[in-house]
């Protein structure tokens, strides 16, 4: 009976990995079902649940919140997001950092002036150090 | 003996202060492991996808993605800048941004726009007072860095780059290479080096669902996040790397400052003792 390789990783950690004889999944055109000798392909995933059946019949489940699934005869690789993404979710975040940095940099506080004094000192330090550059290039 | 008990609190203060040296100290240690452990645990998510970025990319070279293409003219660049969030860490951080620093001025020189991103408390308070321009920030990524954190930051960083508003991106990181050593690391994260561990030859292709570009996007977008994510983990095992090392340092120094206050103490108190008996005696034969 023909196996196939199958890892289900995330950025954060391997969730799956070992031989089974059929994935389950939901990409993006819909459910896809891969057996061993699959075509080549790729397509992205829909937040739902990976399915592995075992040699032997048993089966598991992960869920996934979306990703990109990638198959080839022998192997099949799901690389899982890890969180659910979506345009607007993510143009939120942008927005959150955005706001945050202007937070910082509207705000003056005690902690601030420290780490400017030390910021200072870097950059003089820094000076320095293309000074000192510069004056070994003029020696040569 | 007005001398002695001043030396005395003296000593007991080192001794508190050793005592919490010593104790974050251990916190370090223990700490360092769950890092690597989790940089560990990140690194088959990236291998995978080189993989399926080499090769989607050959399988489509009439299409050239604008994030693996470099561009001519470089007018303006961007840097995710990832330090700490907590100082006692040694030299870690301002390490990192002297080198920074130094890129940048070198950057701004040849008249090229500079603009950040700050990943972590330490770099917005440095960045947010010289005259650079800071696009986002995060912070209180915590032990157990999740990516959902990193998302916003990137996306400012990579929309701009998208846009054409900066031609490159630079990511900046503490590497680990071991307890002892902690490297500050600038590298290129947009547009992508080549990376040569794909092999070139192939004659197939994938069937693509929906369409290439838009496979080939997402998992670009992700990689990107990947790398970013692998760096904080990075410098999250250096943090903890470079606090142990300071806070033996510091503890050291005060063992040391304890042993010689404990000297000049015993002196003292000798000195006191003889002094009270030449007294004694001196009454005596008075008397």
């Amino acid at each position: 009976m023909a196996r196939l390789r199958c890892d289900i990783v995330s950025a954060e950690e391997e969730i799956f990995h070992g031989e089974v004889e059929f994935v389950v999944a939901t990409g993006e055109m819909g459910e896809l079902g891969i057996a061993p000798r699959h075509a080549p392909l790729i397509t992205r995933l829909k937040p739902g649940q990976v399915r592995v059946i075992l040699p032997g019949g048993e089966e598991q489940s992960f869920y996934v919140s979306g990703g990109i699934l990638e198959v080839q005869p022998q192997v099949v690789t799901v690389l899982a997001d890890t969180a659910i993404r979506a345009k607007d979710l993510d143009e939120a975040a942008a927005l959150e950092a955005k706001r945050e940095a202007e937070r910082i940099l509207a705000n003056r506080t005690d902690a601030m002036e420290i780490a400017e004094a030390q910021a200072k000192l870097a950059e003089a330090v820094a000076q320095l150090q293309a000074l000192e550059r510069l004056r070994r290039n003029l020696k040569r | 003996m007005p001398g002695a008990r001043e030396i005395r609190s003296k000593i007991r203060s080192v001794q508190n202060t050793r005592k919490v040296t010593r104790a974050l100290e251990m916190v370090s240690a223990s700490k360092i492991r769950r890092a690597q452990d989790l940089m560990k645990a990140s690194r088959p998510y990236a291998r995978m996808m080189r993989q399926v970025i080499g090769h989607i990319a050959r399988a489509n070279s009439e299409y050239r993605h604008p994030f693996l293409s470099e561009r001519e003219a470089v007018r303006r660049v961007g840097y995710v800048v990832i330090s700490t969030d907590r100082g006692l860490c040694g030299g870690l951080n301002s390490n990192l941004f002297r080198k920074l620093l130094a890129e940048i001025r070198e950057w701004q020189r040849r008249d090229v726009g500079v603009e950040l991103v700050a990943i972590g408390q330490k770099a917005a308070s440095f960045f947010r007072r010289l005259k650079i321009e800071m696009v986002g920030s995060v912070s209180h990524l915590g032990e157990k860095p999740q990516i959902a954190k990193l998302i916003g930051v990137l996306k400012v960083m990579l929309d701009a780059f998208a846009e054409g508003r900066i031609d490159r991106v630079f990511l900046a990181y503490n590497d680990f290479v071991n307890t002892m050593t902690q490297r500050p690391t600038v590298t290129q994260l947009l547009p992508l080096p080549p990376s040569e561990d794909i092999q070139t030859t192939h004659d197939w292709d994938y069937i693509y669902e929906p369409d290439p570009q838009t496979v080939l996007d997402q998992v670009l977008t992700r990689y990107i996040e990947s790398l970013v994510y692998q760096g904080v983990l990075e410098n999250l095992a250096s943090e903890h790397a470079a606090r142990m090392v300071a806070m033996k340092a510091a503890s050291d120094n005060a063992t040391k400052l304890i042993g010689e206050l404990q000297l000049v103490y015993n002196k003292a108190r000798q000195a006191a003792i003889t002094r009270e008996i030449a007294e004694i005696v001196g009454g005596a034969s008075a008397v």
